[in-house]
């Protein structure tokens, strides 16, 4: 079965990029397609979208989006996306999301895109939107069974995990640097933690970067090779034990960042960021290694100063960091300091992202950086309610996909 | 002459220009020379990443890449045209460029070439309709 994924779009044929979105799509199995609208339906749909645009291609953006939401064309899912830096299309991007997410159940994902854009950097959002899609009744899979592995190749670690009966037995991680290396490496930790043998694995999944070569690699083993972001969002529920329901997930990594909305464990809307390293557990590296301090340090520090007193704003990682020397240069605390890191770091995230999805209560942050104390202090004061930090919440992507590859059993 | 029409997508003052004795500066023509002559594949518009980094020339890197797109086919053929028709707010179905910025750029460039140029609003009556055609014809006429 080919998924349908309905693009809505203006500047993707003029800025050389649409033959990298049909790559992206064809790679996971997918076919773009355009509803079908006539001149006239155009007039009518941006009188009853009640926006106004300039720009005739953002007009038929909109006819295009009513004709998803009135049924009138069949598609599996929908990617809106503009030009990076049109601040016309970005009105009109966002607000053709909520129309979409109001009147249909149609996974939604939205891209600004540069004429840079390569098919790998909309693999994983296109693969997510198909997983959700095509493999609902795996996503609805709420324990472990067996005995499996998970294995989730990240941009800053490489994480392990083994799970029996539903626990966690083994669990390891290292700084990623060779793909295969680090895998194996924290596999065998695991394994040994859990007193097993490699043989003894019934199942085991890959997420994460270097999800596919890991599927390779280990092809004797491997059930299930497949995106961080729903595999991420399985971990994180079985983690926080929040199941059913609605939750947030954040997850904020060493290279982008994920928000995803669940529905009983099921991914419905998700967005995925990483426009500059600000907004990232980058920047926070960056800050540690100019505190000379480690990373795992950094949140205790942040939680003993307060960000009002220093100025820093990493919207930009360049320009962040020259905030951080010119904070330090006049004489600021580094719990100061590193408090207005973490700050820096959530207010990118809810300024960038958060505002892309409808923000369900509650709030599960996952992720490496979730050890970090002050910056899931920070998420919670710019959100306005702390979020849920579950246990071995670093092992998100490794537990979903031990979870998740279970199912194949 | 060579003369630029603006929508550049459309058929009706494609068909006029041609029909008074002058050669069409279009968007058909020009994605057709990338086609024939060029042998750019990149559906649908073969609008390379070369010629969106040339849109450069006309628009700097923080303008969207959709912008610079458009006026790396369109930007060269204004340069190179004798005369130009332009139509104020047509229907979507007359042709059009599809971003506001890039049209209003369109009309910025022909107006510093400094090129005999006519400007018509979009006919909303078959008796303006006439009066459209019939300027139109007149400024094709006289072009020599």
């Amino acid at each position: 079965m080919t998924i349908k994924i309905a693009q809505l779009s203006c500047g993707t044929e003029y800025s050389s990029v649409q033959y990298e979105i049909d790559k992206a799509a064809r790679s996971v199995g997918a076919k773009v397609v355009y509803p079908d609208v006539s001149a006239a339906d155009v007039e009518i749909a941006v009188e009853r979208f009640g926006f106004r645009p300039r720009s005739n291609q953002l007009k038929l953006m909109i006819a295009r989006a009513v004709q998803l939401a009135d049924g009138n064309y069949a598609a599996d899912a929908v990617f809106i996306t503009t030009c990076f830096r049109c601040a016309e299309a970005a009105l009109v991007r966002n607000e053709i999301r909520w129309f979409i997410q109001e009147n249909t159940n149609l996974p939604v994902v939205t891209y600004s895109f540069t004429e840079r854009l390569k098919a790998s950097q909309l693999l994983t959002r296109m693969e997510a939107l198909v997983t959700i899609v095509t493999r609902k009744e795996l996503l609805a899979r709420e324990r472990q069974a067996g005995i499996t592995a998970g294995l989730d190749s990240g941009s800053s670690t490489t994480k392990a995990v083994i799970m029996q009966d539903n626990k966690i037995i083994g669990k390891a991680w290292t700084p990623s640097h060779n793909v295969v290396e680090s895998a194996t490496h924290v596999l065998n930790e695991a394994l040994a933690q859990a007193g097993l043998e490699y043989k003894d694995i019934e199942a085991m999944g890959t997420t994460g970067y270097g999800r596919f070569t890991l599927g390779d690699h280990f092809k004797d083993k491997v059930k299930l090779i497949q995106e961080e972001l729903t595999v991420n969002s399985k971990g994180a529920v079985w983690l926080a034990d929040r199941q059913r329901g609605e939750a947030t997930i954040i997850d904020i990594g060493g290279m982008d960042n994920k928000a995803i909305t669940v529905r009983d464990g099921i991914p419905d809307n998700f967005t995925m960021g990483g426009v500059c390293a600000g907004a990232s557990g980058r920047f926070l590296e960056m800050t540690s290694r100019r505190l000379k301090i480690d990373v795992t340090q950094l949140g205790a520090l942040a939680d003993k100063g307060n960000w009002r007193n220093a100025k820093m704003n990493s919207y930009c990682s360049v320009f962040g960091i020259q905030d951080l020397v010119t904070t330090l240069g006049d004489g600021k605390s580094f719990e100061d300091v590193a408090a207005a890191a973490c700050h820096s770091v959530a207010e990118q995230v809810y300024e960038q992202q958060l505002q892309e999805i409808d923000v369900r209560r509650p709030i599960i942050q996952v992720g490496g950086t979730s050890l970090i104390s002050g910056l899931v202090t920070a998420v919670g004061e710019v959100l306005g309610e702390k979020p849920i930090v579950p246990a071995d919440s670093q092992f998100i992507g490794a537990v979903g996909g031990a979870l998740l590859s279970s199912g194949f059993l | 002459m060579k003369v630029f029409i603006d929508p550049p997508n459309s058929l009706i003052l494609f068909d006029l220009v041609e029909r008074f004795g002058h050669e069409p500066l279009s968007t058909m023509a020009a994605l057709q020379e990338r086609i024939d002559n060029i042998e750019v594949d990149m559906p649908p518009m073969n609008v390379t990443l070369d010629d969106v980094v040339s849109g450069l020339k006309y628009a700097g890197i923080e303008v969207p890449s959709g912008v610079r797109g458009r006026l790396a086919v369109w930007g060269p053929m204004i340069e190179e045209a004798d005369a130009a028709i332009i139509v104020d707010d047509p229907p979507f179905s007359f042709g059009c460029v599809g971003c506001e910025r890039s049209e209003l750029m369109v009309k910025y460039l022909i107006k510093r070439r400094n090129i005999p140029a006519l400007r018509l609003t979009y006919p909303n009556s078959e008796e303006e309709g006439k009066a459209f055609v019939g300027k139109i014809k007149e400024f094709l006429e006289g072009l020599q």
